[in-house]
């Protein structure tokens, strides 16, 4: 029960959070607001009992990128950027986009409205799931090429990074 | 009465409310201790006017912060110039919810304590940039910029180190990391024959510039920024921003002897000939001098006022000495006393590098920041980690 | 939980062109700043080498044929086959970057590193069987992809391409990731094989909407990825800002492996579901011949024209996709191979017209080529007849085994259309062999240098390649035929 309620909370601040972020006007409020967002997807990790996440997404989302993002945000003059108007006036396409959203989505529920249930969970969790022990034993073993591979990918940002970034090499 | 204290809730909770009221006051003594420090560094007497030998000077200042007018400039962001203090005591007063003060006496234990200490502590930059940008002033933008430039940077030595300690105690629970201590009897900061020390070095200082303190105090350089991201803030706000970082000076401090100093433990925590003379032994030379000094300072007291109080403080240490005597007391206390000897070494080494360096420049800083503390903490991690596995 | 988890010998082999290469950039990257202004002509040596080298073990590793990693990659015929593929579509690419970078002086050792990253990430999202591995080979692939669009950094519409190409391959790249989590969520694995495997059960009782749903949105990423309509919008713009010999590399190396990745996901792990993406491919595959080529009719700028034929290249693919059978994989691994040299080889071309600053890009600028330089264009001819698709070009025989294969699966009308649209697309590439024979140079037009030794070698590589695929296509369609079982 009082889980559901939790679940709930932690759901509609990520959204709420997430629609903040689009709407509004200052782009330090939307970083706040994307900040409450991520830290709503802490909280559902938290829910499921998936403690490391939630502590690496709040280290790495709100401590590392969040705080990177304010910084630039206010290095850079962004009141230009305010004073522009914010939505364009393409009504007509956003109503005709959200109509045929609408329908398809209705569509969805009531065509496949009998398949809707979730089926059981494919794997079960095994015990202490999302635990350090589990998931870097996951990490470490089977999935130790995409690791390192990510490792690459890193490389290949910062390489890039450097790249657009400086004027000469 | 016994059913309440066998509930599993009581003592995290009487902890939960222990901290909260005594941090604050901590925090006014740890004020105190620095002012009078420093002053003694500086050949000069600190505070001495409010209570006898200047005790009770925080206390006034306190109640002077309390009662001060609070400015919100006219041109700030209103809501996040009230919130961002907010943030940062938050995060603060959260990691401390996860140190153990001794194996019984916690908040709460969580398998991934320290990740939560280094995730509140990442989350405590936002309270100083918001604080910062929202002041709408020149100076308290820059530094709410510099502090979190310079966060984000140490925050990576500081996590290097700490995987060391990790690595060595195999969990990432507070509790846990000081009972590996206590199996393996030796504190890590020994460990791997004694190359656990650079680590523990990188972290402490790197846990000095988290803290914003000197000599990394660019945040707050008073020569430049008149008071860096709280130049605008008056009154409790202030308050509050102080409270914080003294408080996150606890937790770092906490954090740095949890994982290298033993926790709770007692030095050579294996070695049981040592209980009785280092566990009886220290808190009498302890308290029993403080005890003695207050008694000879009571002595040089201008108004005999002072000299009572500063006589019954005398006192009242030499009881606590007494009572430590006491098997039945000293059992379930002392590991508090040794966290508690500890955590104001690392205090009083924080001070002491306050009174002895200059502050650096900000191109320094990011040097030492990237080019030394980074490659040493990742050098570290690799040589630990094949001397550690090589060991077992 | 396997007890052993050491990799064997074995799996290190198969996965050695990979590591080969990885090794190799970042030994360019160390020996970058330590080598002076002219010594920068040794990293494209090195690169070809390696590369060579990569190609060697790549056959090598074919001996030996078998999952690596916990199955984390295959190496099988198809996998082999597309490494192969991008690997000469990089040394081609290199070939042709050299005199280039030069010329822009603006030579150095991480445009190689790039290029050879950008090699491993395609060879990854070839041969990996599982749905992270193939995130991280295509985000490898793309990064690289985009920084080198913007490499000449002083240049305006470097800069656009390459920040065009940027967002818009993230934000879909970030469809292709949510379609994996919904894969990964209703499945409850993220291997191809698994997937498949549940998606077959009958005790499995999936939910077939959010199945569905999840390959839509995993369309959407490998559509971009291929340039297929409606995600074709950034090719032109892209290709055209793009330094030329990295728009030749971007519309064949990625596309390639793109298309591979594309099809071992369709066949592998959602054949179960084949009707249902089926008339979705369809629409796509049509959209795309029919705006890439219809869209390439009045283009002037001959960069610009070749970016819409590589998106109504990639629809006459998406037919062979839309087939979904072993003999629809096979022409399609055949039509990329040889759409890799014919394009790479017009790239080359292009790029030797267009000169420092890539000023003499329009169609105009070719007038008179046959007269001033005669090899040159008979080269490009080869390559325009070849995309056209006329016979005894390889060009010709990929179009033919892609409509056969449509044809098989009872997707006449798609096969005619695409018919119809080949015979569109003779136009445009009949126009620019008719300005090079036909029009005389003007006047005011500068002296044309003799083309590079890496051009030449680049240029008479992929036109002897093109030539002996129209000729013999059997020895890589018989190849194809047998790799192609492999997927499903």
């Amino acid at each position: 029960m009082l889980e559901t309620v939790f679940f709930y909370a932690f759901a509609a601040l990520t959204l709420a959070g997430a629609i903040l972020t689009v709407t509004m006007r200052s782009a330090v409020h939307c970083a706040i607001a994307l900040i409450s967002s991520l830290a709503g997807v802490a909280g559902l990790y938290l829910l499921q009992h998936a403690e490391f996440l939630f502590a690496v997404q709040i280290v790495l989302y709100i401590g590392g990128v969040m705080v990177l993002f304010l910084f630039v945000i206010m290095l850079v003059n962004l009141d230009a950027a305010a004073r522009e108007r914010q939505f364009h006036r393409h009504w007509l396409a956003a109503l005709a986009c959200l109509a045929g959203t609408g329908a398809l989505v209705a569509l969805f529920l009531t065509r496949g409205a009998e398949s809707f249930k979730l089926g059981a969970p494919a794997a079960e969790a095994a015990p202490g799931a999302g635990n350090i022990e589990t998931l870097s034993m996951l990490l470490f073993r089977e999935y130790l090429v995409p690791f390192e591979l990510a490792s690459l990918l890193l490389l290949v940002a910062i390489v890039g990074g450097v790249m657009m970034a400086k004027k000469r090499i | 009465m016994i059913n309440l204290l066998a509930q599993p809730w009581f003592i995290p909770l009487v902890t939960g409310v222990v901290i909260i009221a005594l941090a604050p006051l901590a925090v006014a003594f740890t004020v105190l201790l620095e002012r009078k420090v420093l002053a003694d560094m500086q050949a000069r007497l600190g505070p001495m006017r409010v209570g006898p030998q200047g005790v009770l000077q925080t206390i006034a200042d306190a109640v002077k912060l309390l009662t001060k007018e609070d400015v919100v400039p006219s041109d700030s962001d209103k809501w996040l110039f009230r919130f961002a203090p907010v943030v940062s005591f938050f995060t603060a007063a959260t990691c401390l919810t996860v140190v153990p003060f001794s194996e019984a006496i916690k908040v709460t234990d969580v398998n991934v304590g320290l990740l939560i200490i280094s995730a509140m502590s990442a989350v405590g930059i936002l309270g100083i940039i918001l604080g910062g940008w929202s002041s709408n002033s020149h100076y308290s933008l820059l530094g709410g910029l510099r502090s979190a430039a310079q966060l984000v940077s140490y925050e990576v030595a500081l996590g290097l180190a700490l995987m060391c300690g990790v690595m060595s105690a195999g969990t990432l629970s507070m509790t846990g990391i000081v009972k590996a201590q206590l199996q393996r009897g030796i504190w890590f900061a020994f460990d791997n024959y004694g190359l656990m020390l650079v680590p523990m070095m990188i972290y402490l200082i790197s846990s000095v510039a988290e803290t914003n303190r000197a000599p990394f105090d660019l945040p707050e350089a008073e020569s430049e920024l008149v008071a860096g991201f709280h130049t605008e803030y008056s009154g409790f706000r202030w308050g509050i921003y102080m409270l914080s970082e003294y408080i996150n000076m606890f937790a770092v401090g906490s954090v740095l002897i949890t994982l290298f100093w033993g926790g709770w433990l007692r030095p050579f925590p294996n070695v049981a000939a040592l209980a009785i003379p280092l566990n009886y032994g220290v808190p009498l030379v302890v308290f029993g001098g403080t005890g003695l000094g207050c008694l000879y300072l009571s002595r040089r007291q201008p108004i005999q006022g002072y000299a009572i109080g500063i006589a019954g403080l005398g006192v009242v240490f030499l009881l606590v000495a007494a009572i430590f005597m006491i098997p039945a007391v000293n059992g379930p206390s002392i590991p508090v006393f040794w966290w508690a000897l500890k955590l104001f070494t690392v205090l009083y080494i924080f001070i002491w590098l306050r009174g002895t360096f200059p502050r650096y420049r900000y191109d320094q800083l990011m040097n030492i920041g990237w080019k030394v503390m980074i490659p040493t903490a990742l050098a570290a991690i690799f040589i630990n980690a094949i001397v550690g596995m090589a060991r077992s | 939980m396997p007890v052993n988890f050491m990799p064997t010998p074995q799996e290190l082999f198969r996965f050695a062109p990979e590591m080969l290469l990885t090794l190799v950039a970042t030994i360019i990257m160390v020996l970058e700043p330590l080598s002076g202004a002219d010594g920068k002509r040794k990293f494209a040596v090195i690169s070809f080498l390696s590369l060579a080298a990569a190609i060697a073990l790549s056959v090598a590793a074919a001996g030996d044929p078998g999952a690596a990693f916990s199955s984390m990659i295959v190496v099988d015929g198809f996998s082999t086959f597309f490494r192969i593929l991008v690997m000469v579509a990089g040394v081609l690419t290199i070939l042709i970057s050299t005199n280039y970078l030069r010329m822009e002086e603006h030579e150095s050792g991480e445009y190689y590193a790039l290029v050879l990253f950008s090699i491993v990430g395609q060879c990854i999202m070839v041969s990996a069987n599982e749905l992270i591995m193939l995130f991280i080979g295509l985000e490898c692939s793309s990064i690289a992809s985009y920084v080198l669009a913007g490499f000449l950094r002083d240049d305006k519409r470097n800069n656009e391409s390459a920040l065009k190409y940027f967002l818009l391959g993230s934000f879909a790249t970030a469809f292709l990731l949510y379609g994996v989590a919904w894969i990964y969520g209703t499945t409850g694995y993220t291997n191809l094989s698994e997937i498949r495997r549940v998606l077959l059960d009958p005790n499995s009782n999936q939910n077939m909407v959010v199945i569905s749903a999840a390959t839509a949105l995993m369309f959407v990423g490998f559509a971009f990825k291929v340039s297929a309509a409606p995600f074709q919008m950034w090719a032109p713009d892209v290709y055209q800002g793009a330094p030329a010999p990295v728009t030749a590399f971007m519309s064949v190396g990625p596309k390639a492996a793109a298309f591979a990745m594309f099809l071992r996901v369709l066949m592998t792990a959602f054949e179960p579901v084949k009707d249902r993406w089926e008339p979705l491919l369809w629409t796509s595959a049509l959209a795309t011949m029919v705006i890439g080529n219809f869209a390439a009719l009045r283009q002037t700028n001959i960069k610009r024209l070749l970016a819409y034929s590589s998106i109504a290249h990639a629809g006459y693919i998406m037919v062979a996709l839309t087939a979904h059978s072993d003999i629809g994989t096979a022409a399609a691994m055949f039509y990329l191979a040889s759409y890799t040299f014919m394009n790479i080889g017009a790239f080359a071309v292009v790029t030797y017209i267009a000169r420092k600053g890539e000023r003499h890009v329009e169609i105009q600028d070719l007038a008179g080529l046959s007269q001033r330089r005669p090899v040159v264009a008979a080269m490009l001819t080869i390559f325009l007849l070849s995309l056209t698709g006329i016979p005894l070009t390889a060009g010709f025989f990929g179009k033919f085994y892609i409509f056969k294969a449509a044809l098989d699966a009872n997707m006449v009308w798609l096969a005619v259309l695409g018919m119809l649209n080949s015979a569109v697309a003779a136009y445009y590439y009949l126009r620019l062999i008719v300005v090079m024979y036909m029009q005389a140079p003007s006047d005011e037009m500068e002296e044309l240098p003799a083309p590079s030794v890496g051009i030449q070698a680049a240029m008479f590589a992929a036109a002897a390649a093109t030539v002996f695929l129209g000729v013999f296509p059997s020895v890589v369609l018989d190849y194809a035929g047998k790799s192609a079982s492999f997927i499903r």
